[in-house]
């Protein structure tokens, strides 16, 4: 330290308190909690994720009740103890909730709370979108499941195929599904994007990308795989809730559609799902194995190596859902030979994990317990995903309990023990006392015993011929023992669950707080101290090693005496550490905001836009939808792209970097990279939608259709074109310091779009394309619809710029709006390129 | 424990950091290509199956040229993914140093890159070969 930083301490601290204490004292204050009723306010990650990861386990509470209130009903036969009806909504409900309420949540959730410990973060780039999206959360999965007490619950099952769900089930479930489920799915993508950025741009300085914790490496390939498989659902809901509010025919035969359509973009979504909540439970077991060998895992590249060639291959396995709908043999080829190939890079994972338990010195406690159990279940089930993944096998096994036991072997195994064992694990960490090893045996013992005796006899009633989603079966059929069997099974794991839940919540103030580091591991996040404080790290560390806290000398002492980066918060604000991507050589010291209700009122009005839709209150919907606009809109005017009160800050141990940074420099245009890649799927699956029908039909568009004609879409296409180049000259004058010149292409540009989404429109309108009346123009008009509503966003990102350029808050230094905003148009220019060609084009060609 | 801490710093003195190193810039995009070129594949393959059977022969036509197709779609897609898999062998075995890959050296990221890179070239290799075979069985389009 020199002389005049020991003189600027000093002038800092208090009479009789140590230079570590001050900075303590000022991190307290920086990071402190908000008390009272304004807590709900908090952004923070430790608050925000404690909150998303509970709320995620109620929800799998909820819908476990679901599955016992079935096998109540399924234990002897012809049972009454619920209608059909109520049978629909109830399995419905449990699968919609625990793969949207509870699988994919849950591993944001836990990933907010833990994932900036892991990288020795103060906190994610975003907390407030981290929040908005919680907030999201919560109001659509209330809104989901709270549907079922007004007997008006979703009932076309978790995959809502038309045309039952489009043609027979009249009332508001399937709408409740639809745009519940969809806002909802809008919040995951808000985290998956925080989530890399995180995982890429906070990490601590030196952690190289050869020194990132697998769960880190996870977190990538996990929220990369939620960015291309949510957005294809969302197009899908888009066409299904078109046709169910508007009568737009995309999947009714009679009029061009096709049922298929709806089976390939749910299950483009469907499939990398599994793996999506699958990985996360595999990253945690990569965590904790470790700790428990006391060793470095074996093969960290090989880990790499199957986390990143199962997030590609899951995509390419989408069909083996839709074996016995008729498509060619040659098409189910392909996805069988990817269906087994996937098991190639499972499998070396599990090796893996086998091989360091084998090597390191393996200890016995209650999370690994969860872990073995997981292992041995989850290979049960990936045995009979091998079986079902071959056609002709699963042609006679199809929408059987077999399918039934299969799934559940993989994702309890799969997801749900090592999410037990994780929370047994990190309950210290969070909670700042251990949970009982006596009672988390009892759980274990009671939850794998029931588990496998619940599914086990599944595998026989399916092959034996039971059906899926039937209320109840006839005697006499061979299927009563093994049904009661499944259901006493089911039970059993309840009460393993009703322990493990009694563990968590039971009153442990009399308890001694736990140890530090109470499983010796080697993983940064371990290196708090117990209970953890508000502000996170206490110091962002140098780490130069995979486990710094078994590699690194002397760690743990010179991180509790601030020895490393930004040990202190001189101005009181929260700031974390920007690093680069692949060598994490630190770029930015960037201030995060604090807490906010304007994150809370976003997500309140945004949630009413989709709950007052869903009852076709329209009227109110759109006040809503304006309403969360304006309060996003005033979110980022006073809370992103602050002018920091000097251009540079020294963080420590001589390193001096910006306090702003714009462009691919900044964690802001990597959200909106990330975003559009997301949105770019999206639109890629409506397109599919045209191509499809186009390979359905023998001629496509149909003969004798008229429009939208080539001419209205190429005169719209200019006009964008130009729209796109002239903000790409705004952003070059001003970046340049001519701001009067930005400002006037700015205004231009809020000429340019309307005109341009008018001439777009103008094509099907002018041409009287009547979206009901057939597919095609359905599709052409949700096309120029899709397009319409993002140069809609991009017209208020215009506006937004050209307010903040008349303000003085955009100029050639503080250009990140500008930034932003152009690389959106670039995306733009794409989306309209492509859906010019094809409504006007492919019609010249075809 | 301790004698792995020996380890890490008895070969963080060996290591000598190579200057062309430290100023190349790095890339992370040659950890997906093998498999993003098996996703190409894939898609190829079974899009011009889905055309063929639907436009060109019908439903119960012969496969033929769509299989000549994904025939020479496997061999570009395995002779890329090996050109991938060739890069990521010259980076992970740069210098002398053996897996695990876990030193705080530019050398070592280096290498990483190049063996995740080989081992993710290697299972899309595999995972091309079993699509590709899907058409030495299949004739038709039933």
């Amino acid at each position: 330290m020199s002389g005049r930083d020991k003189l600027l301490d000093w002038a800092r601290t208090r009479p009789g308190e140590s230079v570590q204490e001050a900075q303590e004292r000022r991190l307290a204050k920086a990071w402190e909690t908000p008390t009272g009723w304004r807590y709900w306010s908090a952004v923070n990650n430790t608050e925000v994720g404690l909150w998303y990861t509970v709320c995620a386990f109620l929800f799998f509470l909820f819908a476990g009740v679901l599955a016992l209130i079935m096998r109540a009903q399924l234990a002897v036969p012809d049972n009454d103890l619920v209608t059909a009806d109520q049978y629909n909504q109830l399995f419905t409900l449990h699968g919609s909730a625990m793969m949207f309420l509870f699988g994919v949540p849950s591993f944001e959730a836990f990933s907010i709370l833990v994932l900036p410990q892991m990288l020795g973060a103060r906190d994610l780039p975003f907390p407030r979108l981290s929040a908005f999206g919680f907030w999201c959360f919560l109001i659509g999965g209330v809104f989901v499941c709270g549907s079922i007490y007004f007997d008006a619950a979703p009932k076309g099952g978790w995959f809502m195929y038309p045309p039952l769900a489009t043609e027979y089930q009249d009332g508001y479930g399937n709408d409740i599904w639809l745009l519940g489920l969809s806002f909802i799915e809008i919040a995951s993508i808000a985290a998956a994007v925080e989530l890399i950025v995180g995982a890429l741009k906070t990490r601590p300085p030196g952690m190289r990308i050869n020194l990132m914790p697998l769960y880190a490496w996870y977190v990538l390939v996990v929220a990369g795989m939620i960015l291309f498989a949510f957005p294809p659902l969302i197009a899908g809901d888009l066409l299904f809730e078109m046709q169910r509010a508007f009568d737009w025919p995309f999947f009714d035969p009679d009029r061009g559609g096709d049922p298929l359509l709806w089976q390939h973009l749910f299950w483009i979504f469907g499939h990398p799902e599994v793996y999506i909540i699958f990985l996360p439970a595999i990253a945690l077991v990569a965590t904790m194995i470790p700790a428990f060998a006391q060793r470095p895992l074996v093969g960290y590249s090989w880990v790499v190596l199957a986390a990143v060639g199962t997030g590609f291959i899951s995509f390419g396995l989408w069909v083996h859902h839709m074996y016995t709908t008729g498509l060619p043999n040659v098409s189910l080829g392909f996805f069988s030979a990817a269906s087994v190939s996937v098991a190639i890079p499972t499998g070396v994972q599990l090796f893996c994990f086998i091989a360091t338990m084998l090597v390191g010195r393996a200890t016995g406690n209650v999370p690994m317990l969860w872990v073995s159990g997981a292992f041995a279940v989850f290979v049960l089930g990936g045995l009979t995903g091998v079986m079902v993944a071959l056609a002709p096998f699963d042609f006679q096994a199809h929408d059987t309990y077999f399918v039934v036991a299969h799934l559940h072997y993989v994702l309890v195994g799969g997801v749900v023990f090592p999410i037990l064992g994780a929370i047994h694990y990190f309950y210290p960490l969070v909670g700042g006392r251990s949970l009982s090893p006596r009672l988390g045996k009892i759980a274990f013992w009671l939850a794998f015993v029931g588990f496998n005796l619940a599914f086990w006899p599944m595998h026989i009633s399916g092959l034996r011929g039971m059906p899926r989603r039937v209320f109840t079966y006839e005697p006499g059929m061979g299927l009563e023992l093994l049904n009661l069997v499944s259901t006493i099974g089911a039970f059993t794991l309840a009460t393993g669950l009703a322990v493990f839940l009694w563990d968590v919540i039971r009153p442990k103030g009399r308890q001694p707080v736990s140890a530090r580091n109470p499983w010796n591991a080697g993983s940064l996040e371990w290196a708090t101290k117990i209970p953890p404080p508000p502000w996170g790290a206490r110091t962002i560390p140098a780490v130069s090693s995979r486990y710094p806290l078994w590699q690194q000398e002397n760690f743990v002492a010179d991180y509790d005496a601030g020895r490393f980066y930004l040990p202190d918060a001189e101005e009181v604000k929260r700031e974390t550490i920007i690093t680069t991507v692949i060598d994490a050589r630190p770029i930015q010291c960037l201030r995060v905001p604090g807490p906010a209700w304007l994150t809370m009122i976003a997500a309140g009005f945004a949630g009413g836009f989709f709950i007052l839709g869903t009852f076709e209150l329209y009227a109110l919907a759109i006040t809503c939808g304006a309403l969360a606009t304006a309060t996003i809109l005033a979110w980022l005017w006073t809370g992103t792209a602050v002018e920091p009160e000097k251009e540079e800050k020294d963080i420590g141990l001589g390193v001096t970097v910006p306090l702003y940074a714009s462009g691919p420099a900044s964690v802001g245009w990597w959200a909106m990279f990330i975003t559009m890649i997301g949105d770019m799927a999206a639109f890629a699956g409506i397109v599919f939608g045209y191509y499809f029908f186009w390979t359905v039909h023998p001629e496509f568009p149909p003969p004798g259709s008229r429009g939208p004609g080539w001419e209205w879409p190429t005169i719209a296409l200019a006009i964008l074109v130009l729209a796109w180049a002239v903000t790409m000259g705004a952003q070059k004058a001003i970046r340049g310091g001519r701001e009067r010149l930005g400002i006037a292409l700015l205004a231009a540009c809020l000429v340019l779009g309307p005109v341009g989404v008018a001439a777009l429109a103008a094509g099907p309108w002018l041409t009287g394309m009547d979206p009901t009346a057939h597919a095609y123009p359905a599709t052409v008009w949700v096309l120029v619809l899709w397009t319409g509503i993002h140069l809609a966003i991009g017209f208020v990102a215009h506006a937004y710029c050209l307010a903040r350029a008349l303000a003085g808050r955009l100029t050639a230094r503080r250009d990140i709006d500008i930034r932003n905003t152009t690389l959106y148009w670039h995306f733009m220019f794409a989306t309209v390129l492509v859906t010019v060609a094809t409504i006007g084009g492919f019609p010249l060609v075809s | 424990m301790e004698d792995r801490m020996e380890d890490r710093s008895d070969a963080a003195r060996r290591e000598e950091i190579p200057d062309e190193l430290q100023a190349r810039r790095e890339t992370i995009f040659m950890i997906p290509a093998a498999p993003a070129i098996w996703a190409a594949h894939f898609l190829a393959s079974y899009i011009t199956a889905a055309i063929w059977c639907a436009k060109v022969a019908g439903r119960t036509g012969a496969l033929d040229g769509a299989r000549w197709l994904v025939a020479g779609y496997t061999g570009v897609a395995l002779l890329a993914i090996a050109i991938v898999g060739i890069w990521g062998f010259r980076h992970h075995s740069y210098g002398d140093a053996t897996v695990p890959h876990d030193f705080d050296t530019p050398a070592d990221r280096h290498r990483f890159l190049g063996f995740s890179t080989l081992l993710l070239a290697a299972l899309s290799f595999v995972a091309v070969l079993f699509v590709g075979m899907v058409v030495v069985f299949t004739e038709t389009c039933r």
